[in-house]
C-alpha cells in the first residue's frame, strides 16, 4: 500500500476523527494534532490495515481510545478550561441570536454529558452511524448503546426545556 | 409532514427507536422555517448537530514526521556531549601524563649524562691515580737507594 493508496482510504473520514477527538478534548489545537497523530499511527500500522474489514470503525476505536489517553494524562487536564469562551450572552434581543445562543447552549450541554454519552452523541446524532458500526466503536453491546443514548437525549432535552422555561438563563 | 408525526418521532427519538431516516425527517424538519412553538427548543438541538457536522480539518496530514525527530536528536546531541566529555577529559590527562613522562625523561637524561661525566672523571683520576702510583712506586726505589747508599757509609 504506497501513500496515495493509503490517502483514498482514510481521508473521506478525517473530518469524521477530527469532529469525535474535538468533542472529546474540546480544544480544537488538540484535537487537530490528535487527528494528526492518529492517521500517522495508521500509515505506519498500514499493512494491518487491510486485515481490518471496516478501517473507518477501526479508526474511529483508536480515536476514541487514543483521546481517552490524552484526557488520563496531565497534559490534558490543564487544556479543558478552553472551553469557557462558549458563556453564553445575555444580551441578545434578537431573535436569530437567540437561536445562536440556544445552538451554543447545547454545545455546553452535550459538554456536561458523562465521555461515552458524549462519543455516542457524537456517533450518532452528528456523524449518523448506524447501531451496529457504533457498538463496534465504543465496545458496547447495541442496546446498551441505544440505552446510553436515550438517557443522553433526554438530559439534553430536559435541560433545554428548563433553560426555555426560564427565558434566557 | 403533520405534527402529530413528528411529535410521535420525538418520542421515539427520546428512546434511541429512531432508525436513521426518521432521524433524518426530524432534522429536516426543524431546520425548516416553520416548526412548531412548543417544539422550539429542539430547533436548536439539530441546529446544534448540523452545525457540528459541516467542521471540517482544514491541515494537511503529513505522514512523514519531522515532529518525533527533535526528541531523539536532543538524546543524541546529549550523549555526543558526554562522550565527548569523556573523551576530552581522557585526552587532557594523557597529555598530562606524556608530558611529566617528557619531564621524567629529561631528567634521567640529564643523571645520566652527569653521571657519565662522572665516570669520564673517575677514569681520569684513576689514572692520575696510577700515575701517582707509579711515582711513589719510583719514589720508594728512590728511598731504597737513597738507604743503600746511607747504609753502605
Amino acid at each position: 500500500m504506497n501513500q496515495t493508496d493509503f490517502l483514498k482510504v482514510v481521508l473521506p473520514f478525517k473530518d469524521k476523527v477530527f469532529r469525535l477527538a474535538k468533542r472529546l478534548l474540546v480544544s480544537t489545537e488538540e484535537a487537530e494534532d490528535a487527528t494528526q497523530e492518529l492517521f500517522f499511527k495508521l500509515w505506519r500500522n498500514k499493512e494491518k490495515l487491510a486485515n481490518y474489514r471496516n478501517v473507518e470503525a477501526f479508526a474511529m476505536t483508536m480515536t476514541k481510545n487514543y483521546c481517552y489517553d490524552r484526557l488520563k494524562s496531565k497534559q490534558a487536564s490543564n487544556l479543558t478550561l478552553v472551553h469557557s469562551n462558549y458563556k453564553e450572552k445575555n444580551t441578545s434581543l434578537d431573535k436569530q441570536m437567540e437561536y445562536q445562543d440556544s445552538v451554543n447552549q447545547v454545545h455546553q450541554l452535550i459538554e456536561n454529558l458523562p465521555e461515552q454519552q458524549k462519543i455516542i452523541i457524537q456517533l450518532r446524532d452528528i456523524e449518523e452511524y448506524d447501531f451496529d458500526e457504533i457498538s463496534k466503536m465504543v465496545d458496547m453491546k447495541p442496546t446498551a448503546v441505544r440505552v446510553a443514548l436515550s438517557r443522553a437525549r433526554k438530559t439534553i432535552r430536559e435541560q433545554l426545556i428548563k433553560k426555555h422555561n426560564y427565558g434566557v438563563s | 409532514m403533520e405534527l402529530a408525526n413528528i411529535e410521535k418521532l420525538i418520542e421515539k427519538y427520546l428512546d434511541a427507536s429512531t432508525s436513521l431516516q426518521e432521524e433524518a425527517t426530524l432534522k429536516e424538519y426543524f431546520l425548516s422555517t416553520n416548526v412548531a412553538p412548543h417544539l422550539q427548543e429542539y430547533q436548536a438541538l439539530f441546529g446544534y448537530f448540523k452545525k457540528s457536522k459541516s467542521e471540517t480539518f482544514t491541515k494537511t496530514i503529513q505522514l512523514k514526521t519531522e515532529k518525533t525527530n527533535w526528541k531523539w536528536l536532543s538524546v543524541a546531541a546529549s550523549i555526543a556531549l558526554l562522550v565527548s566529555v569523556y573523551f576530552g577529559n581522557q585526552y587532557v590527562e594523557q597529555q598530562k601524563v606524556e608530558k611529566q613522562y617528557a619531564q621524567v625523561v629529561n631528567a634521567l637524561h640529564m643523571v645520566s649524562s652527569n653521571l657519565n661525566k662522572g665516570n669520564e672523571a673517575l677514569v681520569y683520576m684513576s689514572a692520575n691515580l696510577n700515575k701517582g702510583n707509579q711515582a711513589i712506586a719510583s719514589l720508594y726505589t728512590y728511598e731504597n737507594t737513597v738507604n743503600k747508599i746511607f747504609k753502605t757509609k
